[in-house]
C-alpha cells in the first residue's frame, strides 16, 4: 500500500493593533454593544470613501521585516467582489498582485506573502440553537467591519499537522511579542485556515488541495488537519478523487462538511481599487516600522542556548513563551554569575510551570505568581550545592507558589535540609546494611541491584532528607568496593 | 457574442434578477453594445502600461486617530429592517 | 428695483452684500420659480433657506462669498437630512446623515441648497430619461432632451429656476447638458474637487463641476468647491495651483476680453463623422470668432480618442458595477418584498425592483468585463487605451494650450429618439469622453443656435489649467453674446434668442 505524506499551507488572518479602523476613523473596541463604532464610511454609505489607517500599514511592514520578507514600495489596493451581509461595500478591500510583503520565513516555514485588508463585519444567527442551521433571520453587527487584518500566507512546506500546530505557536508568539495584534484566537483576533493535499511519499508535484476554514485553537486544529489528512487518504485510497472545495471542521463531532456555498461559482473579479489610486510607502513608515522591531523568539533562543548556554529545547521554551524567558532572565539576573542557568531553565520550564497551569492555550506568566526571580535562584542554589535534595526542593517550591517566601526559613521550619556529609550520614547507612545482610552479599559480588534497597532504607530512616548518590558513595566506602 | 447562459451566469454574478422576458433582451443589447465596443482590439497595445488612475502619485494615508462614530440610532435609522441593535437580514441557510 | 433672478451668481452675492437683496428674497423667488417648473427639473426642494443646511449651524453671513445665493444641487450629493436617491427607486427617500465635502464647502462659502435636482440614475445617461423620478424636458423646448445625466442640473439653470446648479461629470454630464441647455458646464481637473459624499458612479472618472449663466459664476462656483485636499477623499488633490505649479493662488474670476497668444488646437480625429452641420457651423463660426481675438487655431491630432468611448464604456460600467455592489438593501435604502426569501432573494429582487433598466444594463456589461476569462480582453485592455489618450493630450499640450471641439455632436434631441438604442445614446457623449480619460478640464459654454437650439463650445486644457481655461472660455463668451436668459420664460419660446443679438451681455452678466 502506497504511504501518503501530507502537503499542508497556512493563511493567517490577524487583526493588527491599531485603535482605529483600517478606512475610517471608527474606535476598534472588543465586546462593545453591537453597531456602536460605525460611521458612513464602514456602513459603506453611498458617496463614502476610504482612507488608509498609516498605522495599519507600519504593522504589516514590521510582520514583513520580522520574516525577513520583501517590502513593497508601493501600496496597491484591489477590490474583491462577492456578496454577503458582512462586507457592507459588496467587495472587500484587499490586495491582490502587488501585496506588502513578498516572501519571508519564520522558522521552519516560508512565507509566500503577507498583504494587508479589512475584516468583514459579524453575522449573528438568531433561533434557539445560535448555529446557523434552523433560524429564519440573523443580525449584522459592523464594529468589527473594516478593522484592518494582515493575511499571512506560507508555503506548503508543512508536513504534519502537529508541525502545523507547533509553528503557529511560534507565529503566535513572534507576532505577540512583535506587538501588531492581540493574537487572541478566542476573540479572533487571529485566525487560521489550512490548506491541505496528499501526496505519495518521495513524490514531489502537489494534490488536489482542500481549504480547512476558521479553525480556532491550536487543538482543533491538530485535529482539523489530521481528520482531513484521513479523509483524503481514504478518499484516495478507495479509487477516487479529493474535489478543490472549502470545508468545515466540527471539533465537537471530528467530522468535516463541505461549506459549498448555493450562491453559486466564486469570481471575486478584482480590479484596482479606483478610491485609492497607488501609492509610494512613505519612507518614514518604513524607517519607523524596521526600527521597531524587539529581540524575536527564534533570535532570544539563539542568544539563550549560545550566551547562557542553554540545550536548544530548553532555549525555544523559554523564548518562545515572552513570560517565561524574561522571569528566566530576571532570575538568572538575581542568581548572580555563579547561577547554573540550565538548572534554572530547568525548574522554570518544568516545575514551575506545571505548578501555575492556566489551562489550554493560555500560557502563565510566572511573574504573576508569588514565587519571586530572587527566590527560585535561591532554591536552585540550594538544591546545587545539596543543601536540601531535588525532592525537598520541589517541597520548597510548593510552598513558594502557595504562600511565597524565601527557601532558606521554609527549609527550617519544614525540616528539610539535607543531611550533611559523611559524618552524619555514614552511621545510617551502616545501620542500613547491618539490617539488609542479603543485599550487602549481593553488593559485595558487585551485583549493584540491592543499592536501592539501602537506598530506601535510609530515605526512610531520614524521611528523605538524605542525598541517594552521598548513599550509594558510602556503601562503596564503608563496603570497600 | 453573449448568450443566454453567459447572461444568467452574470446576473448571478451582478446579483440581478432577470426574469424570464428580461433575459434575451439584455443578451441582445450586450452583445450589441459589445460588438461596437470590439474597435478596442483593432490597437495594437504590446506592452502598454494600463492606467488605473490618471492621479499622480501621493500619499494619502490617514493618522490612526478616532473619530466620533455615529450613534447607535443614527447608524440604524435608514435600514428597511433593524433590530434595537442590528441590521436584520435573512439567515444565509435559511 | 433689479428682478433678483435677472441677477447672476457674482452680481446677486454683489446684492447680498451690499444690502440691495435679502437672503429670504432672492430664495423666495426661485423658490417659487422651482415649485412652479414644468420641465421636472427638480427632485426635491427647500422649504426655505434653512431646510437644507447640512453639516451647518445656521445661514450664512453676507460677508461670505456666496453671501446667500442658493444653489440647485444634483441628487446625488449626500446632505445631511435631505432626501438623496441619486434619482433611483432603490434609494428614494435615502436620508444621509452626512453632507458631500463639495456641497459642505460651498455652504461654508455662504451658499444656500434650493434643491436637488434630476439626474439620469447613478448618473448613468445622456438623456435625463433614466431617472426614477421621470425624464426632465429641455426649457428651450419641451419635446426635447435636456442631455445628462446632469439634466435637471443644467435645466433649472437654462429656465431660470436656479442662480446655478451644480453637477457632476464622468463622460460629459455636466458640459454636454450644459451643451443641450445652452448654459455654461465646468468639469475640473480630476481631483481638484472632493468626491466625498457624492455618490459614485465611476470612481476614477467623476467629478463635481459647477452649471451656470457665464463662465465668471462657473469661476466664483468653482473657486469654492475645490481648496485643500480633503482628508476623507484618497482621490483629492484640491486646488494644486494654475497647471498645477503648487502656488496657493486661488483661482481669480476672469476678466479677459482677448485671446492674444493663445493656441487653439482643432482635433481634426473628432470632427468626422456624426458632428451635425449646423453644430459644425456654430462651432467653426467660434473657431473664427476666437481668431478675431488673437487666437491661434492649428489642427492637431489625438489619434486614440476615436477609442476613448470603448475604453470608457467598459471602464465606467465595470467602476460602476463594483460600486453599485453596496446597494443590497440591507442598511439603507429600499429591499423588496423578498417574502420566505432568503439572502440570494434579498439582493437579487431588491436589485432588480430598485434599478432602472439603464443601470442593469450597465451593471451587467461590468461585471462581464471584470469577470473571469474577460478581464484582460476587456477591462485591462480599457485601461491601456485610457494610456494612450492621457499621451495623447499629453503630446498635443506640448504645441497648444487649448482644445477646442463642439460639446456635443448634435443639439438636443426628441424625448425618446434614443432610449430603445443604447450605442446611439452613448454616441452622444464622443467628445467629452477623451478628456474624461484623460483627467483634464473642460468647459462647455454656449456658442449660437442650430434650428433654434443651443449648441455647446468644449475648452479643454492641461491637468489644472483652469484658470488658461476660464480665461479664454471668458473672452469668447463675451464675443459670442449668447442670450443665456433666454429660456427663462417659457412664453417667450426658445426661438426668440438668436446668437449675436444680446450685444449688451443680456441681464446675466
Amino acid at each position: 500500500m502506497t504511504a501518503f505524506e501530507p502537503v499542508i499551507g497556512l493563511e493567517i488572518h490577524v487583526q493588527l493593533a491599531t485603535r482605529t479602523k483600517m478606512f475610517c476613523g471608527c474606535e476598534l473596541v472588543f465586546g462593545d454593544p453591537p453597531n456602536t463604532h460605525t460611521c458612513p464610511v464602514c456602513l459603506g454609505m453611498p458617496g463614502t470613501l476610504p482612507v488608509v489607517n498609516a498605522e495599519a500599514i507600519r504593522l504589516g511592514l514590521m510582520i514583513g521585516e520580522a520574516f525577513g520578507g520583501e517590502l513593497a514600495e508601493r501600496l496597491v489596493f484591489h477590490r474583491k467582489s462577492y456578496f454577503y451581509p458582512d462586507l457592507p461595500k459588496g467587495y472587500q478591500i484587499s490586495q491582490f498582485d502587488e501585496p506588502l510583503v513578498s516572501g519571508g520565513r519564520l522558522g521552519d516555514v516560508g512565507l509566500e506573502r503577507v498583504h494587508v485588508e479589512e475584516d468583514a463585519a459579524k453575522l449573528t444567527h438568531a433561533g434557539a440553537s445560535g448555529r446557523i442551521g434552523g433560524s429564519t433571520s440573523s443580525v449584522v453587527d459592523y464594529n468589527r467591519g473594516g478593522t484592518p487584518l494582515a493575511e499571512i500566507v506560507t508555503l506548503p512546506e508543512i508536513r504534519s499537522a502537529e508541525q502545523a500546530s507547533s509553528w503557529l505557536r511560534l507565529l503566535r508568539e513572534t507576532l505577540r511579542q512583535l506587538g501588531v495584534s492581540d493574537v487572541n484566537m478566542e476573540e479572533g483576533s487571529l485566525r487560521c485556515d489550512a490548506n491541505i493535499s496528499i501526496r505519495p511519499v518521495g513524490d514531489t508535484t502537489l494534490g488536489t488541495k482542500t481549504e480547512l476554514k476558521n479553525m480556532n485553537s491550536f487543538r482543533f486544529i491538530e485535529q482539523g488537519i489530521n481528520a482531513e489528512v484521513a479523509r483524503q487518504i481514504r478518499v484516495v485510497e478507495s479509487g477516487e478523487r479529493v474535489q478543490q472545495e472549502t470545508l468545515h471542521f466540527d471539533p465537537r463531532t471530528g467530522s468535516i462538511t463541505s461549506l459549498r456555498s448555493k450562491e453559486g461559482s466564486h469570481d471575486y473579479r478584482y480590479f484596482p481599487e479606483p478610491d485609492l489610486p497607488p501609492v509610494q510607502v512613505p519612507a518614514e513608515l518604513l524607517e519607523s516600522a524596521r526600527a521597531s522591531i524587539p529581540e524575536l523568539p527564534l533570535q532570544r533562543a539563539e542568544r539563550f542556548r549560545t550566551e547562557l548556554g542553554l540545550h536548544e529545547e530548553s532555549a525555544r521554551l523559554l523564548a518562545f513563551r515572552r513570560a517565561l524567558g524574561d522571569y528566566f532572565e530576571a532570575t538568572v539576573a538575581a542568581g548572580g554569575p555563579e547561577a547554573d542557568r540550565q538548572q534554572i531553565a530547568n525548574w522554570i520550564g518544568n516545575d514551575l510551570v506545571r505548578r501555575l497551569d492556566a489551562g489550554e492555550d493560555t500560557d502563565p506568566d510566572p511573574a504573576e505568581s508569588k514565587v519571586e526571580p530572587a527566590s527560585l535562584a535561591e532554591l536552585v542554589a540550594l538544591v546545587g550545592a545539596k543543601t536540601i535534595n531535588r525532592k525537598a526542593g520541589e517541597k520548597v517550591l510548593d510552598v513558594l507558589v502557595a504562600e511565597g517566601g524565601t527557601p532558606g526559613p521554609i527549609v527550617e521550619r519544614e525540616g528539610l535540609a539535607a543531611i550533611g556529609g559523611g559524618d552524619e550520614l555514614r552511621p545510617v547507612v551502616q545501620a542500613a546494611l547491618d539490617a539488609n545482610p542479603d543485599a550487602v552479599e549481593k553488593l559485595k559480588t558487585g551485583n549493584m541491584k540491592p543499592i536501592g534497597a539501602i537506598v530506601g532504607h535510609v530515605m526512610r530512616e531520614t524521611k528523605g532528607r538524605a542525598d541517594g548518590g552521598e548513599v550509594t558513595r558510602l556503601t562503596r566506602e564503608i563496603l570497600g568496593l | 457574442m453573449i448568450d443566454r447562459d453567459t447572461v444568467l451566469h452574470v446576473a448571478t454574478l451582478s446579483r440581478l434578477e432577470l426574469r424570464d422576458d428580461e433575459i434575451e433582451p439584455m443578451a441582445r443589447e450586450l452583445s450589441a453594445v459589445l460588438d461596437h465596443l470590439e474597435t478596442i482590439g483593432e490597437l495594437d497595445l504590446e506592452g502598454v502600461e494600463p492606467t488605473a488612475h490618471v492621479l499622480a502619485e501621493r500619499s494619502p494615508l490617514r493618522a490612526d486617530e478616532p473619530s466620533p462614530s455615529l450613534p447607535r440610532e443614527v447608524a440604524l435609522d435608514q435600514a428597511p429592517d433593524a433590530s434595537d441593535d442590528g441590521f436584520r437580514v435573512p439567515s444565509p441557510q435559511a | 428695483m433689479t428682478d433678483p433672478i435677472s441677477l447672476s451668481v457674482v452680481d446677486a452675492a454683489a446684492a447680498l452684500r451690499r444690502g440691495e437683496l435679502s437672503q429670504d428674497e432672492l430664495f423666495t423667488a426661485y423658490r417659487d420659480r422651482a415649485a412652479a417648473d414644468d420641465t421636472n427639473s427638480f427632485t426635491w426642494l427647500a422649504d426655505d433657506a434653512t431646510t437644507a443646511l447640512g453639516a451647518r449651524e445656521g445661514l450664512p453671513g453676507t460677508d461670505t462669498p456666496l453671501a446667500g445665493v442658493p444653489l440647485a444641487v444634483k441628487d446625488l450629493f449626500c446632505i445631511t437630512g435631505v432626501p438623496t436617491a441619486s434619482a433611483s427607486n432603490l434609494l428614494r427617500g435615502y436620508l444621509p446623515p452626512y453632507t458631500a465635502t463639495a456641497i459642505d464647502r460651498l455652504q461654508e462659502a455662504g451658499a444656500t441648497v434650493l434643491g436637488k435636482t434630476n439626474q439620469d440614475e447613478f448618473a448613468m445617461g445622456s438623456s435625463n430619461e433614466n431617472s426614477a423620478f421621470g425624464p426632465v424636458l429641455n426649457p428651450w423646448d419641451r419635446t426635447r432632451v435636456p442631455g445628462g445625466s446632469s439634466g435637471g442640473s443644467a435645466a433649472a439653470v437654462a429656465a431660470g429656476l436656479a442662480p446655478a446648479a451644480i453637477g457632476t461629470d464622468t463622460g460629459g454630464s455636466v458640459r454636454q447638458p450644459a451643451a443641450l441647455c445652452g448654459v455654461v458646464g465646468l468639469k475640473p481637473t480630476y481631483g481638484s474637487v472632493s468626491r466625498y459624499g457624492m455618490i459614485a458612479f465611476a470612481s476614477s472618472l467623476d467629478q463635481a463641476g459647477p452649471i451656470t449663466r457665464n463662465v465668471a459664476d462657473a469661476a466664483l462656483l468653482f473657486r469654492q468647491m475645490t481648496g485643500p485636499a480633503d482628508r476623507n477623499d484618497a482621490t483629492s488633490i484640491g486646488w494644486a495651483g494654475d497647471g498645477g505649479s503648487g502656488s496657493a493662488s486661488a483661482i481669480d474670476l476672469p476678466t479677459a476680453v482677448r485671446l492674444d497668444g493663445v493656441r487653439i488646437g482643432v482635433p481634426t480625429d473628432l470632427l468626422g463623422e456624426g458632428i451635425e452641420p449646423g453644430v459644425r457651423a456654430s462651432f467653426d463660426a467660434a473657431l473664427k470668432l476666437a481668431e478675431s481675438l488673437g487666437a491661434e487655431i492649428v489642427e492637431v491630432t489625438l489619434p486614440h480618442a476615436r477609442h476613448a468611448l470603448s475604453a470608457y464604456y467598459l471602464l465606467a460600467p465595470a467602476e460602476a458595477s463594483s460600486n453599485l455592489a453596496r446597494f443590497d438593501g440591507v442598511r439603507y435604502g429600499n429591499r423588496a418584498d423578498i417574502g420566505d426569501g432568503g439572502l440570494v432573494e434579498l439582493y437579487t429582487k431588491t436589485r432588480h425592483d430598485g434599478f432602472g433598466p439603464e443601470v442593469k444594463r450597465r451593471i451587467m456589461l461590468g461585471t462581464y468585463a471584470l469577470s473571469s476569462g474577460f478581464y484582460d480582453a476587456y477591462y485591462r485592455r480599457a485601461q491601456q487605451v485610457r494610456t494612450k489618450i492621457v499621451e495623447d493630450f499629453r503630446a498635443v499640450h506640448q504645441d497648444v494650450h487649448l482644445i477646442a471641439t463642439p460639446t456635443s455632436p448634435t443639439v438636443a434631441w426628441g424625448l425618446g429618439e434614443r432610449t430603445d438604442d443604447p450605442i446611439a445614446m452613448y454616441q452622444a457623449d464622443v467628445t467629452t469622453l477623451p478628456q474624461s480619460l484623460a483627467g483634464v478640464p473642460a468647459i462647455s459654454i454656449p456658442c449660437g443656435l442650430s434650428d433654434g437650439l443651443p449648441v455647446g463650445l468644449q475648452l479643454s486644457g492641461p491637468a489644472f489649467a483652469e484658470q488658461s481655461l476660464l480665461d479664454a472660455a471668458h473672452a469668447l463668451e463675451g464675443a459670442l453674446g449668447f442670450d443665456g436668459t433666454a429660456a427663462f420664460d417659457p412664453a417667450r419660446g426658445a426661438g426668440a434668442a438668436t446668437p449675436g443679438s444680446a450685444t449688451t451681455g443680456g441681464a446675466s452678466r
